[in-house]
This record gives structure tokens, sequence and C-alpha cells, in this order.
């Protein structure tokens, strides 16, 4: 039998047989740790008698979380990363720079690369063909001294789309109802694996807020084969040489295959407490907001940006509306700039963050207070996530979320665009 | 040998819950930390637990973020195990490495309160007090190599890297 995505990266690192069930030995190609986590694999690091670093140049310290510091609590623990950068000679993304996701994607990550972060979504990289998963801090700071790590070989399950996304529909609606439909257990340990003809066709953009959100389902990885799409993304961040076609087998082995018909979605929103609580927007339509926020790793890059600043031209947010937007890294903050986003976004009445997190973690620069009502394209909507944990998260697309900044209550985006 | 008493969480308890990112600022500071554990899922919980206790959890505890700070406060609340249906892969991991067993069982039929007797080596959860003996899956023999050394940086020191069978 062949290999899917998962089993072929996998069985290259680890020069080995790597099949669903077995534990392999991996190289690992890039670690990163970000603000929040990294203090801990400092201490853990330093703890366990390492003093160098398996490979400086791919060990990255992201200021992201907490950029720029709100407290000299996080001040301290931004200082500790970088004498620790200094000490070592890991490379470190400062305030200012983006989401630690965001940036491997456009700066460090490529097809049948292996990468560990100390950040849940470190999947995101699976858009590119990377075999990427989040670990916790003390795992990550045995990465960074080994230059390996230790991993169960995922079963996978194939996700196989077809079709093309329908006006007012983005790659957030279909994440968001593939997790509906799975559960936030129904993945657990194995890897999604995205294909057929409505992968082929779709955006690297899309492709990253898809493989983002696979944790919310307990997926390990969330793969795209490398292809067309992500020769050309390479190409356009002058990195065209890094990449190399990275593929499933035709006769690979997978746990079950769940078809999806992209053209038959509709835009889809995540209710409060869990992300599988999804339901179509119209249900909860007329849901009053309090807070929109656009952007994050999931869905802040350029043309999530356009996309807002779109159906915001010449507009303004609703008066009892805040409208928060967070760009993913500093690339997509000048290119807003210079496509002019940014400008319609402020005159519509918003406020732009620096690139970093924002308000996703509840740590700053708009935290909810306690029955405040948010719509936010990031993530997750736990209890407490964003603040007061009596408050109320709903996720959904960036159309979703500019349309309901006009409006004041949660709106189809079909009605605006 | 562990002893102690069961104090019983639902489904889906998230990082969130286990220690929010409000407290983002305390988590080079773990005493502190550690006050703030399983806060949104029970307030009342660190003025309760003592050492020894269990956390019995139903489906996917600990799903979420990669904090591994849900693993480190949930064990310096003094928490000998946690037991749970099943757990999000990171924080499974994340608690194993810092020494703290996560014991996949049956724990529908643990009632709050309940006295718990766990045998690690031999696989068995004792209910003392409604006299019911549960089975917990096995853990992986890597896994179960880092926990016998109380954590992965033990490990480590003491094997350099990582053995596989």
């Amino acid at each position: 039998m062949g290999k899917t995505l998962a089993e072929k990266i996998l069985s290259q690192k680890s020069q080995s047989e790597a099949k669903s069930g077995s534990i392999i030995i991996a190289r690992v190609d890039l670690v990163f740790v970000q603000d929040t986590t990294g203090p801990l694999t400092v201490r853990q690091f330093q703890s366990s008698g390492f003093k160098r670093l398996a490979n400086p140049t791919r060990s990255v310290l992201f200021m992201d979380h907490a950029a720029p510091s709100p407290n000299y609590g996080l001040s301290n623990d931004h200082k500790l990363l970088r004498d620790f950068s200094r000490q070592v000679g890991a490379t470190v993304s400062e305030v200012g720079e983006g989401v630690c996701h965001q940036i491997v994607a456009e700066s460090l990550a490529k097809p049948g690369d292996v990468i560990v972060g100390a950040d849940s979504h470190t999947v995101t990289a699976g858009a590119l063909g990377a075999f990427a998963t989040g670990m916790g801090s003390t795992d990550v700071a045995i990465a960074l001294a080994l230059g390996e790590t230790w991993l169960r070989v995922p079963e996978s399950i194939k996700v196989l789309l077809s079709g093309n996304f329908p006006a007012g529909v983005y790659g957030k609606d279909l994440i968001l109802y593939l997790i509906g439909q799975i559960g936030a257990d129904g993945a657990t340990y194995k890897a999604l694996e995205f294909g057929g003809s409505g992968a082929d066709n779709m955006s690297m953009s899309a492709r990253l807020t898809i493989a983002n959100m696979v944790v919310e389902a307990g997926a390990k990885a969330g793969l795209f084969a490398s292809d067309k799409i992500t020769q050309e993304y390479l190409a356009a961040q002058g990195r065209g040489k890094e990449y190399q076609p990275v593929s499933a087998d035709d006769d690979a082995g997978y746990e079950k295959t769940t078809n999806i018909d992209i053209a038959r979605l509709e835009p889809m929103i995540a209710k409060p407490h869990t992300v599988d609580n999804t339901a179509p927007v119209t249900e909860v339509r007329g849901t009053k907001i309090n807070q929109v926020v656009i952007g994050t790793c999931t869905n802040g890059r350029l043309d999530d940006l356009a996309l807002a600043a779109s159906i915001l031209q010449g507009k303004k947010r609703h008066p009892q509306t805040r409208l928060i937007i967070a760009p993913a890294s500093r690339q997509v903050m000048l290119d807003s700039i210079q496509a002019g986003y940014i400008q319609t976004l402020i005159e519509a009445e918003a406020v732009i963050l620096p690139p970093g997190c924002g308000p996703c973690l509840g740590l700053h620069q708009g935290v909810l207070g306690s029955g405040e009502v948010c719509l936010s394209t990031s993530n997750r909507n736990f209890k407490g996530r964003m603040g007061s944990p009596e408050a109320f998260i709903y996720l959904a697309s960036p159309a979703t979320a500019a349309a309901s900044a006009l409006t004041g209550e949660i709106t189809d985006p079909r009605e605006v665009i | 040998m562990l002893k102690g008493r069961a104090f019983k969480f639902g489904d889906s308890i998230s990082t969130d819950h286990i220690i929010p990112g409000r407290y983002a600022h305390l988590r080079s500071n773990p005493p502190e930390l550690a006050k703030h554990v399983l806060e949104d899922a029970d307030p009342a919980f660190a003025a309760k637990v003592k050492p020894g206790d269990f956390v019995v959890a139903g489906n996917n505890f600990g799903l979420g973020s990669s904090r591994e700070h849900a693993a480190l406060v949930i064990k310096m609340a003094g928490v000998s195990a946690v037991l749970a249906k099943s757990t999000a892969r990171i924080f499974f991991r994340n608690a194993i490495n810092l020494g703290l067993p996560v014991l996949i069982c049956d724990t529908a039929k643990i009632n709050a309160g309940d006295e718990l007797e766990i045998d690690l080596s031999a696989g068995t959860v004792k209910d003392i007090t409604n006299g019911k003996e549960l089975e917990f899956n096995k853990i992986p023999a890597v896994m179960l190599a880092i926990l016998n050394c109380g954590g992965l940086i033990p490990y480590i020191k003491k094997y350099g890297s990582f053995k596989l069978e």
C-alpha cells in the first residue's frame, strides 16, 4: 500500500518506514516558540543541561502574542527570550513583525519539512505541504537541543473537496463546516489531508486558513499536497527555489474519506463556547455584537483585509460596534497600506493594531467585558478566551465580520457583497 | 500507589478553562499562576484540592492551546493524576513530559468526591467509595519511560536522546 502525505514526509525525515500507528524519531527542519510559551522552553532547555542549539538558524523566537508588551511581567519574558537568543544564536522575530504562523508561511516553511512549534496553530504550515504540529514548551526545548523529536505517525482522514466557492463563502466557512461535522475531537491524533479538485483550485491564503484550524478538530496536522499554487506562492515570496513536489501516493491508505461539495456551502459561524458549535450564519442573524475583530493567523492576510475593505468602502461601522483590525504580519500591513485598504478601514472607523495576535487570546488590545458579544475571524471561542468568562465569542469569515460591523448585528455577507 | 479524592469535570474542558490567557503575565511565576488552576471551570477548585487528589474529566480534556502551563498548574496544585475519557493530544504529551500521569478510562463510573486508589504499574483505578474497579488504557512505551523518569527533562538527562525499543 502507498503512503499518505504524513507517512511520506515522516518516512523521509525519519529514514524509516513511517506507517500510521508507528512511533518514529524525525529530524526537524524548523523549531519555534512564541512569547507566552518560549520562556518555559528556555527554562527547560537550561535545566536539561544543553548549551547549544542543534540548528540555530532554524530556531526562531517570536514576539507576537503580547507585542508590544502590555505589562512588565510579559516584558521580562521578552527580555528572557532576547537574552537567550544572544547566548545560543537563535533568531528573534521582534515586536511588530507579526504572528509566528504567518511569518513561517511567508519566509520559513517549505514542502516536505517537519516543523514543531510551541503553539497549537503550528499546523498552519501544512498548507505548504509541511508536516507541522504544535507541542508544549518542554518538547520544543528538547527539539531545539537535539534537532529531532519523537512522533506517533498519525492515521489520515482524506477530505475530498469538489466545486468552487459560491459568492460570500470562503475557506473559513469550509473549515467551520468541517469542524461542525466531525466535532472538536473528530480528528484527535490524526492528520486531515485535503485533496480533490476543490483543493487544487484553492488559493494559498484559503489553504492557510483551513490548515490553521484543523487543531480545533483535534488534528495533529492538516496537509495539502504541494502544487502549482504552492510554487507560485513561494516564488512570490522570493523563495521559488525552495519548492519541491510532495504528494500522497494514489493507493495510500486512509482511515476514512469525507466528501465536501464546496459549491453547496453557505456562510458558517461558530457559536459560543466551542468551535464545533457551528451553524449557518442565517441561524443567528440579528444577534447584537459589541466588537468585531478581523485578523490573526486565521484570517489576517492581504486578501482578508481586501475583502473587509471592499465591504466597508465608503461606509462606517455601526456606532455601537467597535471594529478592530489585526494584520497578521508586517508584510500584510505594508501591502494593505499600499493597496489603500488600511485607509478605507480607518475611514470606516476601524482601529488598526500592530501586526500580531491582537485580542485573540484575551491578553490586551480589545479584551472583552462581562456580557459582551464579539464576532471574530480568529480560531477559538472558548469561555474566557478573549477576556471575561462571561463574554460570548462567535467565529466567522472576514466577509461576515465586516458585514456585521456595518449593521452592529450578525449579518449574512451575501446581503452586502 | 496513588490515593486521593476525585474532582469531577465535564466534557471539553479547554486550556482556557484550566489557565486562561488573561493570566499570561503570571506564566513565569508558577506559584501565583497555579492559584487560578481550573478557575473558569470551578472557581473553588484551587482552594479545595489537596495534594494527591485527582482531576476526573469527560471527553477531550485539555483541548485548545499548546500552553504547557495547563498541565503545570494542575501538577502544582498537587494533583497526582488526571483521569479522562479522552484528552487532546498536546495536553496529553505535555502532562507526561512534566511527570503528571494522564489515564484514559471510563470516568462516568466515578462520582465527585469518591476516594480513589490508582496502581500505575497494574493499570487499575479502584474507587474505594463505590467499590468499582476500572482499567485504564496502556500508555505507549516511550511515554511510559518518560513518565517513569519523572518527565522529559530527567529522561533526556538520563538517556541523552530519545530511545525507542
